[in-house]
């Protein structure tokens, strides 16, 4: 059963797209867009900024940490936490135990 | 306000590519959405002619390439395809009934970069499956099932429902968990092609299409997240239209095995329009600028009361083939509106089928079976009429 409520994502594993999506920029778009099976999704600006460094290799607090590199100045936490988090609810991407 | 045939306003281009990359098709199933004529086309595109079709729409900016059919595996090029549409940066999806689908294929095709592969299901019981798509393939669906799994694919069932299979919901969707499906499409044929040929046979009654949802719903409470359940009623059963392809030529584009381009799967039916072929056109002209894309794009075409609706933003009058197949003009509303002034020629429709009608048995001697001989006489019996279809009209 599947009951279970709706789990936080982990702060020490890291995250990857889940098998079907695919992260690809898209010039007619001017955006990343996420490809899935006979769908897409527009990740404009920063939600694609989060989304190319879901590569796998990176725990949540890393690509908040790679952001804020990447972006100085900006305090980014809560967004890009609320951004992976609602991407984790929609089953775009996941944490595996390596 | 843009004054017509002004080219000051860019076109977005497709999003969605269908290659319906050839018409032979070992099934003969009595709702196929290919159209009735298909026998009297002219050759398949060549491999060469599909790569330059691919290109051409992947420099407009479409990132979805359905490869489907008939049955896109009785050509021996789909490797070929699905690895150069991949490198173009296609997500690449077959859609198929599985015969053909060996492991050797599969393996090709995960090599290439196929993005998933959709599984159609005629019904879970081998002796209607059998019986509706006219040829023994249960059994062997159930393995390509297992492939497709092996394989590491998302198992992404279609399962087309009708009068004839409805009842047996529940055990379409326990066999769909079985296989460890994860999406099931269970869409309720709507009445295109030979389905329209068939759809008194086809068209569901209330009673059923009640049941059949509330035994999904039950059904989706109990699996919940595990699999992603969509469930679809024939549109003459709404009182709005479905916001046919998302707007005429704003987002699909349909090519046919003979290199028709279409913006969509039935398009090809409706009189007065020349749709262009990609053997003669590149697919830019095509999607700008040829008169069969343009026709319907936008408002300018609608009559009332499309016109001064306020929905027609966000349905935009339904489908064009709809509101020529019921009422003789595709610049109607789609009758399938209740504002539109034909809507009853869909509520007559919807009554009939609430009629008791002749159980599968006595159904199967006369319906009729989408094959090359049917083909023909459809043709034949099309040519010699300049009426809109009508699914009455006895095959000579």
């Amino acid at each position: 059963m599947s009951d279970t409520p709706e789990s936080k994502l982990s702060e020490t594993l890291t995250v990857e797209l889940v098998k079907q999506f695919r992260l690809q920029w898209e010039p007619a778009q001017d955006s990343f867009v996420l490809l899935y099976p006979e769908g897409m999704v527009q990740l404009p600006g920063s939600a694609g900024e989060i989304m190319k460094r879901v590569d796998g290799s990176k725990t949540v607090p890393q690509i908040i940490a790679d952001l804020e590199t990447a972006f100085p100045g900006a305090d980014l936490r809560q967004d890009v936490t609320d951004f992976l988090e609602a991407a984790y609810a929609k089953g775009w991407i996941r944490q595996q135990e390596s | 306000m843009q004054k017509a045939g002004s080219d000051s306003k860019k076109v977005n281009g497709p999003l969605w590519v269908n290659a319906e990359i050839t018409y032979k098709c070992p099934l003969h199933c009595v709702f196929c959405y290919n159209p009735v004529d298909y026998d009297t086309f002219g050759p398949e595109l060549t491999t060469e002619e599909w790569l330059k079709t691919f290109r051409e729409a992947r420099e407009l900016g479409a990132v979805q390439l359905g490869l489907s059919g008939g049955e896109p595996l009785m050509r021996d090029d789909v490797e070929i395809m699905v690895a150069e549409t991949s490198k173009m940066g296609y997500y690449v999806n077959l859609i198929t009934s599985g015969i053909g689908l060996t492991e050797k294929r599969i393996a090709a095709f995960k090599e290439g970069g196929l993005g998933q592969i959709q599984l159609s299901f005629q019904d879970s019981t081998k002796e209607l499956n059998d019986f509706l798509s006219s040829t023994r393939t249960f059994d062997l669906k159930s393995k390509v099932a297992k492939l497709i799994k092996e394989y590491e694919y998302p198992m992404v069932l279609n399962v087309v429902l009708h009068r004839l299979n409805i009842d047996h919901i529940e055990e379409i969707l326990n066999m769909a968990e079985a296989m460890g499906a994860e999406h099931v499409e269970l869409a309720n044929s709507q009445y295109y092609a030979w389905a329209m040929e068939n759809r008194k046979y086809l068209m569901p009654s209330r009673p059923q299409l009640e049941r059949a949802e509330e035994i999904t719903n039950r059904f989706r409470e109990r699996v919940g997240k595990k699999m992603k359940v969509y469930y679809i009623v024939p549109d003459y059963y709404a009182d709005r239209p479905k916001a046919c392809m998302n707007g005429w030529a704003t987002t699909f584009l349909n090519v046919c095995a003979d290199g028709l381009a279409l913006p969509c799967h039935e398009a090809r039916m409706l009189p007065g329009l020349e749709f262009p072929n990609v053997r003669d056109h590149d697919v830019s002209w095509i999607w700008q600028e040829s008169p069969g894309f343009t026709a319907y794009r936008g408002d300018d075409w609608m009559q009332e009361p499309c016109k001064s609706c306020p929905e027609k933003t966000k349905d935009f009058g339904g489908c064009r083939c709809q509101a020529f197949m019921l009422t003789g003009d595709a610049t109607n509303a789609d009758p399938v509106c209740d504002k539109s002034p034909h809507h009853h020629i869909v509520t007559e429709q919807v009554e009939l089928a609430q009629q008791p009608q002749p159980p599968a048995a006595e159904v199967k001697p006369i319906i009729l079976f989408r094959d090359d001989k049917n083909s023909r006489k459809l043709a034949a019996r099309d040519a010699a009429e300049s009426k809109p279809r009508d699914s009455t009209t006895p095959v000579a």
